[in-house]
């Protein structure tokens, strides 16, 4: 099993992707599969993330199939 | 209570239309539709724009906008809630946003419709590109809500 994980808008384009895929182990958090997926950098400021379609913050615990988000800040309406 | 992303072009009055005639005879006790418009504007940061992409993230967007449509419902007294947003390839004069909010009275309508505009704009996963003179850009940030907070 493993976590699903997107990025948006320009993050994706900076990312240079907008899907990814990696095997859940126990302990993982948001900021460590970003900084896992980015080969150790800081996730930049401003940057908002989510669980499961729902608002979260850095030091979430992951569970495995939970898909994660990370994204820019928001510009709509 | 009603929320739809929409691909095509939506008429923000034949959306209030069909959701007053779904709420059909529950209009007679309501004395107060309070509606917003936010359209596509031709310019932004001095510059001409001559088109827009807008993302979203289907699933969170839908699930986050219910969440704001339901927190307005449970602090006043509304009968119903309308939110359509477009997302896709939009051109100027495009409607982007319509939020309405009936009511009993206009003050819980007006109340209603600002708030959870507010919140759709700062909280809600939408993301705009736009096409500029001078090359796509992302926007950065929306406008302020309240006109005391724009300096100009």
């Amino acid at each position: 099993m493993s976590i699903k994980i997107k990025f948006f808008a320009s993050l994706a384009e900076s990312v240079g992707r907008r899907e990814a895929e990696c095997a859940h182990e126990s302990g993982m958090t948001v900021s460590s599969v970003w900084r896992e997926l980015t080969d150790g950098q800081a996730l930049p400021d401003g940057v908002l993330c989510a669980v499961n379609h729902t608002y979260c913050d850095l030091e979430q615990e992951l569970k495995d199939t939970d898909e994660v988000a990370y994204f820019p800040p928001v510009t709509g309406g | 209570m009603a929320i739809r992303i929409s691909s095509e072009p939506f008429d923000p009055l034949d959306e209030i239309r069909a959701h007053q005639d779904r709420i059909g005879e529950g209009m007679r006790r309501i004395g107060a539709t309070a509606m917003f418009v936010g359209s596509m504007r031709d310019f932004n940061e001095g510059e001409q724009i001559d088109a827009m992409s807008l993302e979203h993230y289907p699933g969170m967007t839908e699930k986050h906008l219910e969440k704001i449509a339901e927190e307005a419902v449970s602090r006043w007294n509304l009968e119903d809630v309308l939110i359509v947003h477009r997302v896709g390839e939009l051109a100027p004069g495009d409607p982007i946003v319509l939020v309405a909010a009936w009511s009993a009275h206009r003050a819980h309508a007006f109340e209603a419709a600002r708030s959870i505009m507010e919140d759709l704009k700062s909280s809600a996963p939408f993301w705009k590109k736009e096409k500029a003179a001078s090359g796509d850009r992302w926007v950065a940030n929306n406008t302020p809500g309240r006109s005391e907070e724009f300096s100009r």
